[in-house]
């Protein structure tokens, strides 16, 4: 049993590692000053995918990403751990967008993709943390969704069955295929990059980056399917522009506000089990902690 | 997200060497494979690329999975239960990384499934695999032996045991036993031929660092009656037909999650390897000079982890008001760790030129015969690979130990106790100086090379590369302690007296390694401003070493030699 697999991903700014100037004045993101990577779970979710490859030979990987061009670089980052194929979904008019339209964008890539079995993504991106746009996609696509996932058990039989993780245990359901799984950093870490599959797959690039390579490169990559990134744009998926971008996206930030943690009194503690104690009872009053 | 090798521009550095281009060719063939491998490279330009991302793999999974898992591999160990060897849960995670990442089988021909790496970038990650787990080097370094396997084994073996190392697979070079320690020549495990023609395997062997891997190569006695090196043959033991089995594993100092097994080997099939009779002086050579590049490369990788280690600690650590880095004895011990890192990095990676030169020729002699000049080069490179690797592993090996041990020393009492990682550093660092040969073995390998005046043709060749600006000065007092070794070199072998020369060799031997490492920081500080100041600290130091033995020799006298003995 082969199956085709959908995994969405989001590039993102590395927001683990924020230095001084990772804000803008204005309490923006400063993308400049934050490497951009693969959005972690999102990574968790694609080694499920390559394990479930892993298991039944002759599925198919297509990562779907939307973003700016250079999303292009974590597809060839999928592909080089195992992926078949990527999707770019980027155009000047899906800019701005929210949880709602960028779930309605991507739902129109995977409709214009149209035979898969499965949609796997991570739970959520580590720059918006809403943990909407996997829901969201399964909504507009009529399709049942598991979230929360930490392992899939197997896939067989038109049915999917998850380990799901839950703030007090684990859950396993089983779900009907099609569907839309969203996978939890808990899940196992991603499988590194192949140093061979590194090497053939090194020169990948979507159309506006093969516009920019050497001549030769770029016949190269012309001359082999396997090295095209599809950049597919809004009119290519049929999105209606009053759905996508600024103008689909009801959600306004109405203010932002840079909070800066300053320690503001300082006490010192002798290292002692009574003040200690103390310590900690006043943190558990004031709800700091427990 | 730490990388290894993206942290470490040194490294860069070294792969970019000049003398690249001509390994590269030579190792790719004018890059004839493009065409019928996707993953070669159409040329120069595109193989180093390959090279960087790949060690950039490297570097990533060393600096997370792999150093992440240090310590818990430390703690647990490798253990031993039913006549097998297991490695530490975390090791099996780490192998596992690396069979993923196709990290196995680097320098391994693509027709075998291997990356076809030339041996400077394979040694390269073996460096940055020891800085994130000096024990865990060894199980992936092992697969260097699949080198001695294509060298000497016939095609139907390379074909039947490459591919499997190429996977993933793990060896073990089982040489050492009870009685056969450094004195390989005693070794008694016996082969047998059977009336059918194919081999068995009798007898124990210990201290076999990877002992329950996937494929052996073994050195036996083939020719019964025979006492010396010349009775003993290379062995090729598959794992999948059974006949071995793990009595134990040691109870180490350190690199704990590298089992260090004895075997009992009943009745074990194995096929001959190569010739008869050829197992010691050829084969376990060319092994063994293979083994010691890597545990040069190991001992590299530890000093950067120790100097890393002390270098953070002394920045972080306050003590009288301000961080200890800043107080000029802790800062004069980073600089001179810096320099012995940064020396015997240098010479590594000069020494894996050199191996790579003569062993991509002698690999293309075996599909057409070489020309009268590649045959020169050939010899030459042989020569000089021949002359490097024992100071590579003997005095790359020292450093690393007097690193780890000041590693401990600037984290002051902390670093006795178990919670910071240079305890592990140092208990892990004390092996390198040991196994592949002694020191003093190296010493031994080396100490011909002083007499035939290698090492001293060498020194001179970097000297005429001349150096200028603010090197000048310091080039200039390499001269001097040139003239000084040639000196005591012309006085200890115009003497003509073995005992006088065995007594002196190890002084002559680091006499000429300090001074073909002080030369390459100097050639390095040429084109990289950064190696400048462990150029100037180096030099400073040797200096004086470089003196001191000299002062030793000129005021010996060989009567004193009696002294000495003391049995």
């Amino acid at each position: 049993m082969s199956f085709n697999i959908i995994v969405l991903a989001k590039q993102v700014p590395d927001t683990r590692n924020v230095g001084k100037d990772a804000m803008k004045e204005d309490g923006t993101i400063n993308r400049a000053a934050l490497p951009a990577i693969f959005n972690p779970e999102d990574l968790n979710a694609l080694e499920q995918a390559l394990r479930i490859k892993d298991a039944n030979p002759g599925t198919t990987i297509t990562l779907l990403t939307m973003g700016l061009p250079r999303a292009a670089e974590i597809v060839r980052e999928a592909i080089y751990r195992g992926a078949d194929a990527g999707i770019v979904l980027t155009d000047r008019p899906f800019g701005g967008a929210d949880t709602l339209a960028t779930s309605y964008s991507l739902a129109q890539a995977v409709k214009k993709f149209g035979n898969y079995d499965l949609i796997l993504g991570g739970r959520q991106a580590i720059d918006g943390d809403t943990a909407q746009v996997g829901p969201q996609i399964a909504e507009k696509l009529g399709l049942p969704q598991v979230t929360y996932a930490e392992e899939i058990l197997g896939v067989a039989d038109g049915k999917i069955t998850v380990k799901r993780r839950l703030e007090h245990g684990v859950e396993t359901v089983k779900a009907p295929l099609p569907c839309v799984v969203t996978v939890n950093g808990s899940a196992a870490d991603c499988r590194p990059r192949n140093a061979k599959r590194l090497m053939k797959y090194k020169n990948a690039a979507s159309p506006s980056e093969t516009a920019k390579l050497p001549e030769a490169i770029a016949a190269r990559v012309a001359a082999n399917p396997e090295l095209q990134i599809a950049e597919w744009g809004a009119a290519y998926v049929d999105a209606d522009p009053e759905q996508i971008g600024l103008p689909g996206s009801p959600t306004k930030v109405k203010a932002i506000e840079n909070v800066v943690f300053t320690a503001k009194e300082s006490r010192r503690l002798d290292n002692d089990d009574a003040q200690i104690e103390e310590l900690v009872k006043e943190l558990i009053a004031n709800h700091t902690i427990g | 997200m730490a990388n290894f090798y993206t942290d470490n521009p040194d490294l860069r550095h070294h792969l970019q060497h000049p003398l690249m281009k001509k390994i590269v060719t030579l190792k790719e063939r004018d890059f004839t494979e493009a065409d019928k491998y996707d993953y070669a490279p159409r040329d120069f330009e595109d193989a180093m690329d390959n090279y960087e991302k790949v060690l950039d793999i490297v570097g990533e999974i060393c600096g997370t999975t792999i150093a992440d898992n240090a310590e818990a591999v430390d703690h647990q160990g490798a253990s031993c239960a039913n006549g097998r060897a297991y490695y530490a849960d975390a090791t099996v995670q780490n192998l596992d990384v690396c069979r993923k990442a196709g990290l196995m089988g680097m320098a391994m021909p693509r027709r075998f499934g291997g990356l076809n790496f030339p041996i400077t970038p394979y040694i390269m990650a073996a460096d940055i695999v020891s800085r994130a787990d000096t024990g865990f080097e060894n199980l992936w370094g092992l697969q260097d032996c699949a080198e001695t396997l294509y060298e000497f084994g016939s095609e139907e073996q390379r074909a039947k045991y490459i591919p499997r190392v190429c996977e993933g697979e793990t060896m073990s070079m089982d040489l050492t036993e009870p009685d056969a320690g450094s004195d390989l020549q005693s070794v008694m495990l016996k082969a047998t031929q059977k009336e059918d023609g194919t081999w068995v395997l009798n007898g124990v062997k210990r201290f076999i660092t990877n002992g329950d891997s996937d494929i052996h190569l073994v050195l036996a006695r083939s020719e019964e009656g025979t006492k010396d090196g010349r009775g003993l043959s290379m062995f090729i033991y598959d794992k999948r037909n059974g006949g071995v089995n793990v009595r134990r594993i040691e109870n180490k100092m350190g690199i704990k999650g590298s089992p260090t097994c004895e075997l009992v080997y009943k009745n074990a099939p194995a096929e001959l390897c190569g010739s008869r009779r050829m197992g010691l002086i050829k084969y376990v050579m060319a092994l063994m000079n293979g083994a010691r590049l890597g545990i040069a490369a190991q001992s590299v990788g530890v000093s950067e982890l120790a100097y890393r280690e002390a270098l953070q600690y002394a920045r972080e650590r306050r003590q009288f008001g301000k961080a200890i880095i800043e107080f000029p004895a802790v800062a004069e011990m980073l600089a001179v760790m810096k320099a012995k890192l940064d020396a015997s990095r240098t010479l590594l990676y000069e020494t894996a030129r050199f191996v790579d030169m003569y062993k991509i020729y002698e690999d293309i002699a075996r599909e057409r015969q070489l020309t009268a000049d590649e045959r020169a080069e050939m010899k030459h490179y042989s020569r000089l690979a021949d002359a490097l690797t024992p100071l590579a592993k003997g005095l790359g090996s020292e450093y690393c130990n007097q690193n780890a041990y000041d590693c401990i020393q600037i984290h002051g009492g902390s670093g006795f106790m178990k919670d910071y990682a240079c305890e592990r550093i140092y208990r892990d660092a004390r092996i390198t100086s040991i196994y592949e040969g002694t020191t003093q073995l190296q010493v031994v390998a080396a100490i011909r090379h002083v007499t035939t005046g290698n090492y001293l043709n060498l020194i001179r060749s970097y000297a005429e590369q001349g150096f200028g600006g603010d090197l000048a000065p310091l080039a200039e007092r390499l001269a001097a302690l040139t003239e000084k070794y040639a000196a005591a070199v012309a006085e200890v072998t115009e003497a003509n007296n073995s005992a006088y020369l065995d007594f002196m060799a190890r002084r002559l031997v680091e006499m000429a390694g300090y001074l073909i490492m002080a030369y390459l920081l100097l050639l390095d500080a040429k084109t990289d401003e950064s190696f400048k100041k462990s150029a100037v600290v180096y030099t400073n130091m040797v200096a004086a070493e470089i003196t001191k033995h000299a002062e030793f020799i000129s005021s010996f006298s060989p009567e004193e030699l009696k002294a000495y003995n003391i049995n």
